[in-house]
């Protein structure tokens, strides 16, 4: 026998000895993830993607996805929304206005923590003083902005350390004072901003961010359950009586580095709801999946926006530009060829899921397609003084935004007769610093996804004189009086009114170009059903049935 | 030997200074405001930036701001990512998947490379060989992550044969078909490398005379070639080790497991200076343990050299 033979027999082997272990870890693999369909009691733990919470556990800290799929599951409010956005009690028995500013909220009795001490009308005013003290650092800190001392307890040093506005009443009772009307604030109550903490959460609020006790449909499985960038395990709260009862027999969410592998696991069957479909599978997902594919409009508006200060962009000739530039976009053809039909073109400055949205608001016809009419604007304004130079549009490099870009510049490109072309940022960060330190020269990207159902969300902090995120500006004194009018109206229903007649001033002045509405596009396994895809387009996570 | 390997040891030091300096520089650098990205697209309230600057010291100047991470290492406090984690913890959780990945993947090159590059070489010009040259072709030409989605979605989805993803735990046997992939392309290196070694040893006057002092083929071929033809190979290796785990970061992704490779992009992507600075240290001083543990085996393999 040869050295080389015996080497080739070495290799055989070892090869062979490769593949029995790569079969024992398919099989170990798949039926670790078997195993949680076969649970007792018939109720399955559904599996569904995510992604590393970026903060830890604490409500009014939490502002991305990852972290909000499960404070939304393991926290309950005041208030909840349904997959429409339509707010119903959970732990509140009722949330009184006794005039436009003062409202008494009163709690459900015998409602529990997860380690079982009760909910308490302290629970909520201690978390919101907590989540409002600027010395704390809380990221949705702004959203308490309502509340009368929020100055105070804002400022950097804060002068107090509680908001004025709340007084606890009783157990069950306590009241909020509002600065000035804000009628959609009962709306607001389902937003994260607003959940309670025990007491427990404040002896050390670090430890309590990495195990906290909720009082939603779910709590963690242990005090590890969360195991940083992979995943975290929820079981049912037995101590939850609320609305929101689960219906299966746990939730795990995993977290992905990359779209493509949750998609490629939701395909192999070991992943139950996916919802976000990588760009790769765009355009076959719906055939992949059939009825378990998901492709409906989420509370997400996109659109670019163009700084108030840019020459030529400004006055009558800058209103006629803006009309030019809307009516140069051929919206529907982009959303269908880039997109795949996974945005549908945008039809107001808000969202088709959100209460009071209209798709025929008076003035809305600036946002089709109508290139002899572009033309004719640009002329008009041409006349009144002549362009010159580029059209550019900022986006971030890292959110694959640069296709649609490039489709808009040449939309026009063609149709306008200018130079018009792209402006890559390498990162969002980057983009943003621009943005905010108003250095940008050209146009930007800009998008806007609610936090909670309302209108006025999408209105008022955009487009209101000098509101937190009005990036480009823009000042209208006539839009202003009528978002005033609309935050001291009677009704929700009044105010959405108000605010829909506002958006006809912004379809004048275009202060954003409105492009589409991002959809959500996404997925369940054929071992779950009744998945419903929320408003805020996270799924309904205790709705969903695995036997 | 003892002092060869102290005075290497010690030439450690600067390298660790100048490359935590490089990189906590080259982090300062890097574009935009994390803390103003922290809020999205909703800016955040004035007084809550203000504090979060303080927190993570980025109202101090950049020396100031190295200073203290300084401080902190020697402490053995590596910082806190955003997300209020220490940086130990990330690492202590990344760096051991990570290394299990890395080490699988030099094992199949290792022991594959050398024993097919062995066997073409021995076998210049016959069917085996030009298979593997043509073979080993292709797989050096074909981007990694081609070859990543390829086998996720033939094996993973289509057949049905493994996971397409990795599960938490990371296992060694979870990670086999992942260290395939990422060693793939160092293999078909480390085959061409040993095979090309082999034939030119083959011909060498010292293989010519222990093949007429009568010893047999299989004593000839295996202290006398390729014991001379490992030391190319062995040198690729060993800084192979560390371009694997720092390369990792796409097999990582497509594969989804929580290795170094992801931990480094978010905490890039997030502007996290003490977490990418304390991965890319350890990287680097990964990097250099095994350079010097390479140097170590040119004596065993090559009795001539010898390190005083």
């Amino acid at each position: 026998m040869t050295a080389s033979t015996r080497v080739t027999r070495g290799l055989v082997a070892a090869a062979a000895a490769a593949l029995l272990l790569t079969a024992c870890s398919g099989n170990s693999s798949s039926s670790s993830s078997g195993g949680s369909g076969s649970n007792a009691a018939g109720k399955g733990i559904v599996t569904a993607n995510s992604s590393e919470p970026q903060n830890p556990l604490i409500p009014s800290n939490t502002n991305e996805e990852g972290g909000t799929k499960i404070i939304n599951s393991i926290f309950s409010g005041l208030v909840y929304y349904d997959a429409k956005g339509a707010p119903h009690n959970d732990l509140a028995e009722s949330i009184t206005p006794s005039d436009p500013t003062d409202y008494t909220i009163t709690l459900k009795s015998g409602q529990k923590w997860s380690d079982g001490t009760a909910v308490t009308a302290k629970n909520f005013v201690d978390a919101w003083n907590y989540g409002a003290l600027s010395t704390n650092a809380q990221l949705l800190s702004s959203f308490y902005a309502p509340i009368a001392g929020y100055d105070a307890v804002s400022a950097t040093p804060p002068t107090a350390k509680t908001l004025s506005g709340l007084k606890v009443v009783d157990d069950t009772h306590f009241t909020v004072k509002l600065s000035r009307p804000q009628a959609d604030f009962p709306l607001q109550l389902g937003y994260i901003a607003f959940f309670p903490l025990p007491d427990k959460a404040f002896t050390d609020i670090k430890a309590f961010g990495q195990n906290p006790v909720g009082d939603g449909p779910y709590m963690l499985k242990s005090p590890t359950a969360w195991q940083h960038n992979v995943k975290i395990d929820l079981v049912p709260n037995p101590k939850y009586t609320g609305p929101r009862k689960p219906q299966n027999g746990g939730l795990t969410l995993s977290f992905y580095q990359s779209q493509e592998a949750a998609y490629n696991d939701l395909l192999a069957g070991s992943l139950d709801v996916l919802d976000a479909v990588p760009p790769s599978a765009l355009g076959t997902f719906q055939k992949d999946l059939g009825d378990r594919a998901v492709n409906q409009p989420a509370a997400i508006f996109q659109s670019f926006t163009i700084p108030e200060k840019l020459a030529h962009f400004s006055g009558a000739e800058g209103a006629l530009r803006r009309q030019a530039i809307s009516y140069a976009i051929d919206r529907p053809t982009i959303t269908k060829a880039i997109f795949k039909g996974t945005r549908t073109p945008a039809k107001d400055f808000t969202s088709p899921t959100i209460a009071g949205y209209s798709g025929d608001l008076p003035g809305n016809t600036v946002l089709s397609y109508d290139p002899s009419k572009a033309k004719q604007l640009w002329a008009q304004a041409d006349a009144m003084s002549p362009w010159s130079g580029t059209f550019t549009l900022a986006y971030n490099a890292d959110g694959g935004h640069q296709e649609w870009v490039d489709a808009v510049a040449n939309g026009l490109k063609n149709t306008l007769g200018i130079q018009a072309q792209g402006k890559p940022y390498p990162t969002f960060a980057a983009l943003r610093k621009d943005v905010t330190d108003r250095t940008m020269t050209g146009a930007f990207r800009s998008g806007w996804q609610a936090d909670y159902p309302g209108l006025y969300d999408f209105i008022q902090p955009l487009y209101y004189t000098k509101a937190s995120s009005n990036d480009g500006d823009y000042s209208n004194p006539q839009l202003d009086k009528l978002i005033d009018e609309a935050a001291a109206a009677k009704t929700l229903n009044e105010s959405n009114q108000l605010l829909n007649q506002a958006q006809a001033t912004l379809f004048k002045d275009l202060p954003a170009i409105p492009l589409w509405y991002a959809n959500i596009s996404g997925g369940s396994s054929q071992n779950v059903s009744n998945v419903q895809v929320g408003w805020d387009s996270i799924p309904l996570f205790y709705a969903i049935n695995k036997q | 030997m003892a002092w060869y390997v102290g005075r290497r040891v010690l030439q450690m030091i600067p390298v660790f200074f100048g490359a935590t300096l490089l990189v906590y520089a080259l982090v300062f650098l890097l574009p935009g405001d994390p803390i103003a990205a922290l809020g999205g697209n909703r800016p955040l309230a004035p007084g809550v930036a203000a504090q979060l600057r303080h927190q993570y010291h980025l109202d101090e100047s950049f020396f100031q701001q190295y200073l203290t991470y300084l401080k902190g290492i020697l402490t053995l406090d590596f910082g806190t990512s955003y997300s209020g984690r220490p940086v130990t913890e990330v690492m202590a959780q990344a760096f051991p998947v990570t290394i299990r990945l890395a080490l699988l993947a030099l094992l199949f090159e290792g022991v594959f490379g050398i024993g097919a590059g062995l066997i073409a070489g021995l076998r210049r010009g016959g069917v085996f060989d030009a298979t593997l040259l043509v073979a080993s072709l292709v797989v050096i030409a074909v981007p990694i992550f081609v070859i990543g989605f390829v086998v996720q979605i033939v094996f993973g989805v289509k057949l049905g044969w493994i996971n397409p993803t990795v599960g938490p735990e990371a296992s060694w046997g979870q990670l086999v078909v992942p260290a395939l992939v990422l060693g793939s392309i160092s293999f078909a290196y480390v085959l061409r490398l040993t095979r090309d070694s082999v034939t030119e040893n083959l011909s060498a006057d010292w293989v010519r005379t222990a093949t007429a002092k009568g010893l047999s083929r299989r004593r000839v071929v295996s202290t006398h070639v390729l014991r001379n033809s490992l030391i190319p190979v062995v040198t690729f290796l060993g800084a192979d080790l560390g371009a694997l785990m720092a390369g990792a970061i796409v097999t990582e992704g497509i594969f989804n497991i929580p290795g170094v490779g992801h931990a480094l992009y978010q905490a890039i992507i997030r502007g996290e200076g003490p977490t990418v600075v304390s991965i890319v240290t350890v990287l680097v001083v990964i990097y250099i343990l095994t350079s010097l543990f390479v140097d170590l085996l040119y004596a065993v393999l090559d009795p001539r050299i010898r390190y005083v």
